[in-house]
């Protein structure tokens, strides 16, 4: 937003009669601003309307994401639920277990179990997923008629907008006990099978799920990408000679490189945090020891086993790493001179 | 752009291709056939489930059972599970539950959030950077599942619908594209309204919402599917089964194969198809999604874009 000339107020009005500076030159000096001549007093009066509309918000999110995290002291707690109806009464009476339910944690084989089926599902959904939507933007991209983009771009984004507790039902229609699958293997007389139960393809069944869903929203920000070509680029390719092949190795490809580079970045930032609901959704159908992550062990022994403190040294172990790799991503985003999630 | 020369002047037709530059090469049959057989198989896979889906809660009980279980060319259209699940009881209560929560929540959480957009859009305003980088940090941690249960446990939430809405109530994301969005408004617009002495509320009102209306449109949809979509807070802090919304409900006929409370007489005897009516409901849970997001589809690149000017 350009520097404004206008005062916001009468405060500022009147001081900018005051100081001549302000009043007559601000817009030549370019990055003079009239309100740096501001008291603290003056700017809270000229800008209380502004923060007034921020309240709400920051009040929620003060509310909902910051006093929450001290309620992680249950971590270091033997926390019992049943002290008082009240969750802040009951942490005040609970005694301190210092790092015991750390130690449990450690011991315990169901942890190690959530751990690595964690980053056996990360992993497979960088290798399995992350193409999908760069292949798709390319095919995409390369559709000329503006109705048929149109279309299956409409078609492609839907699955995102749907819940997961819809995309899992579907699945379940096509690939579950009585699904269409199982239904057709049966008339041509074979066994039917029932995928959603599998343990042993269950990885296989969430990464599917996932680029069912979202692969298709994924491609918008490599579009973005390849809009932002200069056209000029494959037209003096073509002219020194290069076919649709090299213009695309030598163009297109190094026109997405960055987007790709910072949304793998990003996403290993994430790599602890795989599909909570999805998977929460699962659980029974699968059992715990193929379809248990960091997330659901968490949900498991918090809020189905009640054994609060146990869940919540869980939760902050796995908070703690990911701020961790969250920041470093981040940090590696901005050296790649990207601008990660926020801007240095 | 190189003008095209040799293309004959005609009006092309909504599904005919722009003209090509002269430079590029004519697309070989294999190539055209190739990309429609790829961009096809893209959209079957996602549109074949959904018409399964449609066409089994739309078939009669007689239809289900000759094609052995799920239909997939429809004969003799009947709404007989509509009618049943909409004609009250435990679905219909859901699906207006839904709607409700939908409706309060996103006109909540706009309301919030555009305020907060516009708030932190004017810069050099005081303190703006310090709410700016509140906001931010949240997008790197979060304080975890058990001491936010514990604290909506503490405020008396639960089993009231204000835990479905306030701990979800804003997203960070949605604020910056929403203020990525109206910083990019003219100042001289705003001033002038200044001049004529509009304030912040009805220079919000009258000049930058009406500006915006494709980001806000983005926005809208994506905290009206969050607030439809959301089954997991409903199931940690509603304990009534009378209150669920309708995902949850969904859950407990499709995945757990449960007949809805009081229509297991009509599915036991055979007037009804349990297929058919877990099929309507899922129909239920993606038809406003369906119907709604294809509208918004052409702003999604631009809230998404302005998405990344952040900071």
């Amino acid at each position: 937003m350009s520097n404004s000339t206008v005062p916001r107020s009468r405060a500022e009005a009147d001081e900018a009669q005051k100081t001549p500076v302000a009043a007559g030159g601000a817009t030549g000096h370019g990055g003079a601003r009239t309100s740096g001549k501001l008291s603290l007093r003056l700017r809270f009066r000229r800008d209380r309307v502004l923060l007034l509309m921020t309240l709400p918000a920051v009040l929620l999110v003060l509310l909902f994401n910051y006093v929450p995290i001290l309620g992680n002291v249950v971590a270091f707690q033997d926390y019992d639920p049943y002290v008082s109806d009240n969750g802040v009464v009951s942490i005040l009476h609970s005694p301190w277990v210092g790092l015991e339910n750390f130690q449990r944690l450690f011991e315990d084989s169901a942890f190690w179990s959530a751990v690595q089926n964690t980053l056996v599902l990360f992993f497979l959904q960088l290798v399995l997923y992350f193409p999908i939507p760069i292949l798709l933007a390319l095919l995409i991209n390369s559709v000329v008629r503006p109705r048929v983009r149109a279309v299956s771009q409409a078609i492609l984004y839907l699955p995102h907008f749907f819940s997961w507790v819809l995309v899992i039902a579907v699945f379940q229609q096509l690939f579950g006990g009585a699904g269409i699958l199982s239904q057709l293997l049966r008339q041509h007389g074979y066994d039917g099978i029932d995928i959603m139960t599998d343990p042993d393809t269950f990885r296989f069944l969430i990464t599917a799920q996932s680029v069912w869903k979202d692969a298709g929203w994924g491609i918008i920000v490599f579009l973005a990408a390849l809009a932002s070509v200069n056209p000029d680029l494959y037209e003096a390719a073509a002219m020194d000679g290069a076919n649709r092949w090299r213009r695309m190795w030598h163009v297109t490809l190094p026109a997405l490189r960055p987007v790709i580079a910072l949304l793998l970045v990003l996403r290993v930032g994430d790599a602890l945090t795989v599909g909570f609901e999805q998977i929460l959704l699962q659980r029974d159908a699968v059992g715990p020891g193929a379809s248990e992550v960091l997330d659901t062990f968490v949900w498991w022994n918090g809020v189905r086993n009640q054994d609060f403190g146990y869940a919540a040294a869980a939760g902050l172990i796995k908070g703690v790493i990911s701020l961790g790799l969250v920041l470093v991503a981040n940090k590696v985003a901005h050296l790649m001179g990207e601008q990660g999630v926020y801007k240095k | 752009m190189t003008a095209v020369i040799d293309e004959p002047a005609r009006t092309p037709g909504r599904w005919a291709a722009p003209p090509r530059p002269v430079w590029e090469e004519r697309p070989s049959g294999a190539g055209l056939a190739g990309k429609g057989i790829a961009l096809s198989f893209a959209c079957l896979a996602i549109l074949f489930p959904l018409w399964i889906v449609l066409v089994t809660s739309l078939s009669s009980r007689k239809t289900i059972d000759e094609s052995g279980g799920l239909v997939m060319v429809p004969k003799g259209i009947t709404f007989v599970a509509y009618r049943e699940l909409l004609s009250g009881g435990q679905v219909t209560r859901a699906a207006v539950v839904s709607v409700l929560i939908t409706l309060v929540g996103t006109l909540f959480s706009m309301s919030v959030s555009v305020l907060c957009a516009y708030g932190l859009s004017r810069s050099g305003s005081l303190g703006h950077r310090w709410i700016l980088m509140i906001l931010l940090a949240t997008m790197f941690f979060s304080a975890g599942l058990i001491p936010t249960y514990l604290l909506v446990q503490s405020l008396g939430l639960t089993d009231t619908y204000l835990a479905l809405i306030l701990p979800s109530a804003i997203s960070v994301f949605n604020i910056l594209v929403l203020r990525g969005f109206f910083t990019g408004i003219s100042q001289e617009l705003i001033d002038s309204a200044r001049i004529d002495g509009a304030g912040e509320f009805r220079i919000l009102w009258q000049i930058v919402m009406p500006l915006s209306r494709a980001v806000l449109a983005v926005i809208t949809l994506f905290y009206a599917v969050g607030y439809w979509s959301a089954w997991f807070n409903a199931s940690l802090y509603l304990n009534d089964q009378d209150m669920m919304p309708l995902q949850n409900v969904m859950i407990q006929l499709v995945q757990k194969q449960e007949a809805p409370v009081g229509m297991g007489q009509a599915i036991k005897t055979g007037q009804l198809s349990a297929l058919a009516v877990q099929m309507a409901v899922m129909v239920m849970a993606l038809l406003p999604v369906a119907v709604l997001s294809p509208f918004v589809q052409k702003h999604f690149k631009k809230g998404m874009l302005t998405g990344a000017v952040k900071g």
